[in-house]
């Protein structure tokens, strides 16, 4: 199962990004543990400046914007 | 150009609601409806435009650029980026913790997220057409003022003391080892399509005008109450430059409200067609903008309760000395 990060103060824009990938995510009928990530210590160790950021398994795809739903179907489908 | 905007105010209220051009509610309504309507569409021509220029620009960019810059010059080039960056202000955290983690002093740092509401692309083209370049000048000058002269005493008082643990950590620890930008993440720097561009582009013009149109509504709404209902020469007796108090009383006013820069202009507009000094204008849409407490909560984030209030003293007292600065030069200006 994929592990799935939004990290991001908690504005709407990062509210929005987690709620598309969840959607995707039940579109595609994948699991995924989706966690909120709004610590500005744990966001820094990420390297990340701009948000919402999204990190899969780890591995930052995405920042500064809400993705499309194409790219999350391209992070979560190996 | 910007006649079309005239004659549609002109149909709507005399011809098909057919008020008189010499009522009061004609001329607020036709006044209401000629700015509402031409800053609607300026504005979103605008903002796709320049998000179109500027979709390359990012926040990793100007930190790889800043990091290791001489400190004198460091304050103004911070000050610049802040202005022209684009940037949510939801990202001031990740922003300062990025710049800081770099070794960017905390000044530099604070010049740039100080400057960045003040002053943004949009918010000068919106100024240049409204209020003329000479005040669009003016209110350049001054945001980065505010910005760069900010960062020089944030430093000057040695504001880095006064971080939270791990911000302090992560500065000192950029200090021992020369700065890498091989951190984590570094934004993808790829030339982007022109069809990333429209779609950053329109990303922009739908988020910043839903988050502006209202206030817009509410300025020009204030304006047209102002134009139509208010005698001429009210707010230049009670309220003009003799009132020294009227100054810091807008301030205080501005910091509970809470607009970004392109939705106070046209308040400002009609406060300042209205005969409110410039000064005390200027003073009002600065502490509107800059000082706000949903701001300052993210940043206790990063801050000691004692920056924090330095910060956001600091702030009132230079939009205070800005008001009245303007106020007693407005007569050369």
């Amino acid at each position: 199962m994929k592990t799935v990060k939004v990290l991001g103060s908690g504005c709407r824009k990062c509210k929005k990004t987690a709620d598309l990938i969840r959607v995707v995510a039940a579109q595609l009928d994948i699991d995924i543990e989706l966690i909120k990530e709004t610590d500005a210590s744990t966001i820094m160790a990420y390297g990340v400046m701009s948000t919402p950021a999204v990190v899969v398994d780890e591995k930052v795809v995405s920042s500064g914007y809400i993705p499309q739903p194409g790219d999350i179907r391209r992070w979560l489908v190996p | 150009m910007l006649q079309i905007f005239t004659h549609l105010a002109n149909w709507l209220t005399y011809d098909l609601l057919g008020l008189q051009a010499d009522t009061r509610l004609g001329i607020a309504l036709h006044f209401f409806v000629e700015d509402v309507s031409k800053i609607f569409a300026l504005l979103i021509v605008m903002i796709y435009v320049i998000a179109l220029l500027r979709a390359s620009l990012n926040v990793e960019r100007v930190r790889d650029f800043l990091a290791g810059k001489h400190r004198g010059m460091g304050y103004f080039l911070g000050s610049v980026f802040g202005a022209v960056t684009p940037f949510c202000s939801c990202s001031s955290i990740p922003v300062f913790l990025g710049f800081t983690s770099a070794g960017i002093p905390v000044g530099i740092t604070m010049a740039f997220l100080l400057t960045s509401p003040l002053i943004n692309e949009v918010a000068v083209l919106l100024l240049l057409s409204l209020l003329g370049w000479k005040f669009t000048l003016l209110y350049i000058t001054v945001g980065m003022a505010v910005g760069i002269l900010g960062g020089r005493f944030l430093d000057a008082i040695r504001a880095e003391r006064w971080l939270q643990s791990f911000a302090a950590k992560a500065l000192e620890s950029a200090h021992q080892d020369a700065y890498k930008s091989a951190t984590g993440y570094t934004a993808a720097t790829e030339r982007l399509s022109y069809l990333d561009r429209h779609r950053f582009a329109r990303n922009e013009t739908l988020e910043i005008f839903l988050r502006v149109w209202k206030w817009v509504i509410l300025g020009v709404g204030l304006g047209a109450c102002l134009h139509g209902f208010v005698p001429d020469g009210w707010i230049e007796t009670h309220l003009g430059a003799g009132q020294w108090w009227s100054v810091p009383a807008a301030v205080l006013l501005g910091i509970p409200l809470y607009s970004n820069a392109t939705g106070v202009i046209p308040v400002m507009e009609s406060l300042i067609v209205n005969g409110l000094p410039v000064g005390t204008t200027m003073a009002f849409c600065m502490s509107t903008v800059a000082a706000s407490f949903p701001e300052f909560i993210l940043l206790k984030q990063v801050m000691q309760w004692r920056l924090l209030v330095t910060v956001f003293f600091m702030l009132l007292v230079a939009f205070t000395i800005i008001g009245w600065t303007l106020n007693a030069l407005s007569p050369y200006l």
